[in-house]
């Protein structure tokens, strides 16, 4: 999607293909999740954690797409404030709530997965703190989004921010790192980590797919409804000027 | 020193709606320009254009040979709606402040000071004085620093008719000069200026 | 160079006076450091513990006073249009408002912050290193919040939604100057986080006006 978006920063071209290509992305969502949903649960339990593993298929993907949807928010705004393209402030500005989305279930499925394992809903462990600090990021972009109330500033001002928080998100999550490795002993994860099994690996990486087919096509489907959304505005503003 | 203003087909648009298309203008040294238009036609966006603070859609606007970016630092003065002045401030701090901003020096403020009668006015705080003298201090920075081209938006609305009558005799001593103007204005411009109505 | 100068001295003076200046935020400061002992019990073993801490995160959160008039009152009385026409860029500008809202709130906020952490049963011999830090924190969190002053800049409710933008920014020099204390305070090599510090607040000097300036630009086109 994001390869090619000389080709889709036409409205009418991107409409035209993302008619076809949601329900696409859609299906094969579905598809994937069902199939590593099946393998997963069907999968043996795992030696140390029991059941309970299988929060992983949910989390770990979904902590995954928190970061890559940010990504792809950080290069739609950056595509925005270069070419002050209307189209790539349309997909930063969709993309924003559904990472924000999976970044919630990142850390509620955390922190479900933590009460067994660890015994409490939630420990300072560096990733839950930097997903925590990239959830409040997402915040503040949607705040400021919503708070503005001409588009063309908001676009340009989100857009600002969104690079802002491409750049500091990387220092937060090393600082993180860093302040986790001072504070030593509360790193819960086993060092060095078990070697995954297949068992284990394929369905997560079926899960993994499944959410960026998932992430594809409601990207797209709010893409569409924010144009159909803005050709609406710009219909009624004729009609007052009329 | 700046010679002249070009602008050529200008288009500027206001949050998605278009406000004028095809806008030419040219001005030389010592020439006016009144803009005229109903409310919402783009005056106060064309002056906003020409200080550089927004951008046109298309079209170009040129200062004769002079850098753009240069011109906008050093060559024009703009007094807005608003008049720039913080009301916990004194009027004599604010008026130091900008001419030095502005390039200009305390003797020409000095000169300033007289010729808008404002020195009594000098150690108020701006939150004491009315629209009509906190407009003549803003004046003031037009005199204080000199800039050649004046972009004034509405300046005549807060004075009374005496100051009409004196800031017109100012904007002609600016256009002998060598200066420009380009003013955004309902009532008649005191100076002779060429008009140029927006008109969407 | 004059010019900046005196732009400076302006800055300065107006974030001086702007809304009590460094009184309220003195205020709000020690307010908050008596809070803690009320709240978590005024166990002299407890209140050691978290006083570097504490006197650390309330610095951070009393930068945030008055933030938001940094630009904003500019902005509403046109005085940002004029900053724009003149020789110096508008980067530097920037730069030049939040060094001023820095030296009228920041540096008095640093006096006070070593005095705070004495008062809460810290440790006196951490009181330099808390002074010093606190000087440059202050530095980094002036700059970086600069950026959500400018973002929210027109905005409905600007004043809470700068400190929403600002407060993700802060994690890094809160991490940094928190661990160089925790550090300090149980004897182990604290520098490095001190130098990372330094690097943060060089950082947000150097890269913070660039987005206050661009987001200036667009509130006032």
């Amino acid at each position: 999607m994001i390869s090619a978006p000389a080709f889709l920063s036409n409205p009418e071209r991107f409409m035209a293909f993302s008619r076809w290509a949601a329900p696409l992305f859609g299906g094969l969502a579905v598809l994937l999740a069902i199939t590593g949903l099946w393998l997963g649960f069907t999968a043996p339990e795992d030696y140390q954690q029991g059941d309970t593993v299988r929060i992983m298929f949910i989390h770990v993907p979904a902590a995954w797409l928190s970061m890559f949807a940010y990504f792809c928010l950080g290069i739609a705004s950056f595509l925005s404030l270069v070419f002050r393209h209307a189209l790539a402030d349309a997909a930063a500005k969709s993309a924003a709530p559904l990472g924000a989305g999976f970044t919630a279930l990142a850390l509620v499925t955390g922190s479900l997965w933590g009460r067994p394992m660890w015994g409490t809903w939630w420990v300072w462990d560096a990733r839950l703190t930097s997903v925590l600090v990239l959830f409040l990021f997402y915040l503040a972009y949607m705040a400021l989004r919503s708070a503005l109330d001409d588009e063309t500033k908001a676009a340009r001002a989100c857009a600002i921010l969104a690079l802002v928080g491409l750049v500091n998100l990387p220092v937060v999550h090393w600082s993180v790192n860093w302040w986790n490795s001072l504070h030593q002993g509360v790193t819960v994860f086993a060092k060095g980590g078990p070697k995954m099994a297949p068992v284990f690996l394929v369905p997560l990486l079926l899960m993994v797919l499944a959410y960026m087919a998932a992430f594809g096509a409601l990207w797209l489907v709010r893409i569409r409804g924010e144009v159909w959304r803005r050709r609406a505005d710009a219909a009624l503003s004729r009609l007052a000027r009329t | 020193m700046m010679s002249a203003l070009e602008i050529k087909e200008l288009a500027i648009s206001r949050g998605g709606r278009p406000l004028f298309q095809g806008l030419n203008l040219n001005l030389s040294a010592g020439q006016a320009c009144a803009l005229t238009g109903r409310n919402g036609s783009g005056k106060t966006s064309l002056l906003r254009a020409i200080a550089g603070l927004l951008s046109a859609d298309t079209g170009e606007i040129g200062f004769g040979e002079q850098d753009p970016d240069q011109a906008r630092r050093t060559e024009i003065h703009l007094v807005g709606h608003a008049d720039g002045l913080k009301s916990g401030q004194t009027a004599r701090d604010e008026l130091a402040f900008w001419t030095r901003w502005s390039g200009g020096n305390l003797s020409s403020l000095d000169s300033a000071i007289d010729r808008l009668d404002i020195r009594r006015l000098l150690d108020l705080e701006v939150r004491r004085l009315s629209a009509g003298q906190k407009r003549r201090l803003a004046l003031a920075r037009l005199l204080a620093a000199p800039r050649t081209l004046w972009l004034l938006d509405e300046p005549l609305s807060p004075l009374d008719s005496v100051w009409r009558t004196r800031f017109g005799e100012m904007m002609s001593d600016h256009l002998g000069s060598g200066g420009m103007i380009v003013a955004a204005i309902h009532d008649p411009l005191p100076i002779p200026a060429q008009v140029l109505e927006i008109n969407p | 160079m004059s010019l900046a100068w005196e732009l400076l001295k302006r800055e300065t003076a107006l974030s001086w006076g702007r809304g009590g200046g460094p009184l309220v935020s003195a205020g709000f400061y020690l307010g908050v450091a008596t809070l803690l002992p009320l709240a978590a019990g005024p166990e002299p073993a407890r209140l050691a513990a978290v006083a570097p801490g504490v006197a650390w995160m309330t610095l951070a959160l009393a930068t945030l006073l008055g933030l938001d008039r940094l630009f904003e009152r500019d902005y509403e009385d046109g005085a940002l249009d004029l900053l724009t026409l003149s020789p110096l860029p508008l980067e530097f500008v920037c730069a030049l408002k939040c060094l001023g809202q820095w030296l009228a709130t920041g540096l008095p906020l640093a006096l006070a912050a070593p005095i705070t952490e004495i008062a809460l049963g810290g440790s006196p011999t951490l009181a330099p290193l808390v002074l010093v830090s606190a000087l440059v924190g202050g530095l980094a969190f002036a700059f970086a919040s600069g950026i959500g002053a400018a973002l929210s800049l027109g905005a409905r409710r600007g004043g809470l939604l700068t400190a929403v933008i600002v407060l993700p920014l802060f994690t890094p020099p809160v991490i940094f100057g928190g661990g160089a204390l925790d550090a300090f305070a149980s004897g182990l090599p604290w520098s490095a986080g001190f130098v990372l510090l330094c690097a943060y607040a060089a950082a947000a000097i150097a890269l913070g006006p660039l987005a206050m300036a661009a987001a200036c630009r667009n509130a006032l086109s």
